[in-house]
């Protein structure tokens, strides 16, 4: 899933400053798994907002609101009734949610709530790391299920780096070397034979360097 | 292919090589450069130019490179595929083709974090096993990746770096492996320290008959201080500096530890000459230029042969 993290509380306050009457709107989609902008951290966020407001003696009118999906029109088609009567919205949504919402309502001003970070996994409560750079083209099938083009800190697609140390990455202790992960997955499955045959270069069109993508599918479209 | 690479005529005519590395300058000037050339011209066959090393701004590699051809020495351009893309990476190589430059050294390169620019962006748009290909590919094929024909071949001796301290070690063998099937053709190795994990990597390359296949050059770096010694040990990432060595600089005085550094050095030198498939010595002496020479001298691998 997408995973996001809050904006800090001072960049979000400095952002709304001039409105007077909001909506902070979340979503039950990926940012809710990853709890950054489900409906828990909509009445949070909302309530700070009006706590600091009030301190500052400028208070804020707050209609909060947690859609279904931030990415779907149907969804944000059930703001329409009351958007108008709000000056300003503020998303939690991750960046697509966002930009959606703003391309559906084009007169009133938006604002990011949180940071959109990866794809990823929850690896324990409250810990989450990125396995995917959605390039378009998978090659999981070559690197026994574990990517390096997310998980190596260079993208090496033919091996470890001269910087691999003790299973860790030379950019940080924390971070595990992807090819120390590749090499035992590879050595389990009995296909290191494989590795080393040359990894040709990758066609990167199929990534963000070809441009913003976009599927179609004859057999789905209405 | 033979290319004009006079380090390419040294291996293949069986001699035991000597290269070293020289890092351009944080600016424009090109004395430093001269400079480091002038220590380095009659100890060594031919001197690595480093690529922005350590993801530090430098001068470019391939300027310096020029700078030392001027001066008769033979360089060696280093090439990271940190910062360029496939278009910027086949026009450099032929950029240097034609002000002849004959050596490349294929590399990934150090990741930004560790420079002054850690807020960049990387490129990483090949990898150094990819690069090698690209070489080969330029010259032999005379095609580009995208796959139109080159207008004069870039003939250039490939190279490029292994380091059998790196983990997982079961990896560095099959690794070089890949290399070689990408088509290099001589490979200078990580600085060596540890002699025993080094000869086991090299029994594990001669077991495969890899040293037949790929020139081998062991590479080795002298301590100038014991603070160089601990920095290399913990702050390098796939360096492997034993404790005996931090011990015995420890057990000389204070203004000896140069000496006994280069002492070691030469040590070290001894011993790789006797392994079988190592073909040459890199001296990577940083920033203590002048102390290539006598470590040379003093290992007897001088003078230099002339072709
Ligand atoms: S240490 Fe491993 S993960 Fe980090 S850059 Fe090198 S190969 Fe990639």
């Amino acid at each position: 899933m997408i995973i996001g993290e809050g904006k800090p509380i001072n960049e979000i306050l400095e952002m709304i400053l001039k409105h007077k009457k909001i909506i902070v709107a979340g979503c039950r989609g990926c940012v809710t798994v990853c709890s950054a902008g489900g409906q828990k951290e909509v009445e949070i966020l909302s309530s700070t907002i009006r706590l600091a407001r009030e301190k500052d003696k400028a208070p804020i009118e707050i209609f909060e609101t947690t859609l279904e999906r931030q990415c779907d029109t149907e969804y944000l088609e059930q703001m329409r009734n009351y958007i108008d009567e709000y000056e300003a919205v503020l998303s939690l949504a991750c960046g697509a949610g966002v930009q959606f919402l703003a391309e559906m309502y084009k007169k009133i001003p938006l604002y990011p709530a949180i940071n959109t970070n990866f794809i990823g996994v929850t690896e324990k409560q409250g810990i989450w790391s990125e396995r995917c750079q959605s390039c378009g083209n998978c090659m999981l099938e070559r690197t026994g299920g574990i990517c390096p083009i997310t998980r190596c800190s260079k993208s090496l697609l033919n091996g470890p780096c001269g910087g691999s140390s003790d299973g860790k990455c030379e950019i940080d202790s924390e971070i595990d070397c992807a090819w120390q992960i590749i090499y035992e997955r590879l050595m389990e499955l009995d296909l290191m034979e494989r590795f080393e045959e040359v990894e040709d270069i990758k066609d990167w069109s199929t990534s963000r360097d070809g441009g913003p993508r976009r599927i179609e599918r004859e057999d789905l479209k209405l | 292919m033979k290319t004009e690479s006079k380090l390419e005529k040294l291996l293949e005519k069986g001699e035991f090589v000597v290269t070293s590395e020289c890092g351009p300058p944080r600016g424009a000037d090109a004395d430093i450069i001269r400079k480091k050339g002038a220590l380095l011209k009659d100890a060594v066959d031919a001197v690595n130019v480093t690529d922005n090393q350590t993801s530090v701004v430098r001068m470019s590699s391939i300027s310096a490179c020029i700078i030392l051809k001027q001066m008769g020495m033979e360089p060696i351009m280093q090439m990271v595929t940190r910062d360029r893309n496939r278009i910027a990476i086949q026009s450099d190589i032929l950029g240097a083709a034609a002000l002849g430059v004959n050596n490349i050294l294929c590399l990934s390169g150090d990741h930004q974090k560790f420079g002054d620019h850690s807020s960049g962006k990387n490129v990483y748009d090949i990898d150094s096993v990819q690069l090698i290909q690209t070489l080969k590919l330029m010259r032999d094929q005379g095609r580009f990746i995208g796959g139109d024909e080159i207008q004069g071949k870039p003939a250039m001796f490939i190279g490029a770096a292994a380091n059998p301290f790196a983990d997982p070690f079961e990896i560095r063998v099959p690794r070089l492996a890949k290399k070689i099937n990408a088509g290099v053709q001589f490979i200078q190795t990580q600085c060596i320290y540890n002699l025993d994990r080094f000869e086991k990597w090299m029994e594990g390359i001669r077991g495969r008959g890899l040293h037949e296949k790929v020139h081998i050059l062991a590479g080795v770096t002298p301590f100038k201080s014991i603070g160089m010694a601990n920095y290399m040990k913990k702050m390098v990432p796939g360096m492997d500096v034993p404790d005996e060595m931090i011990e015995r600089l420890k057990s000389v005085d204070k203004e000896k530890r140069a000496e006994e550094g280069i002492k070691i050095c030469v040590e070290t030198i001894e011993r790789l000459k006797k392994i079988e498939g190592v073909r040459g010595i890199h001296i990577m002496a940083i920033e203590w230029e002048e102390k290539v020479h006598e470590i040379a001298e003093k290992a007897g691998l001088l003078p230099r042969p002339v072709v």
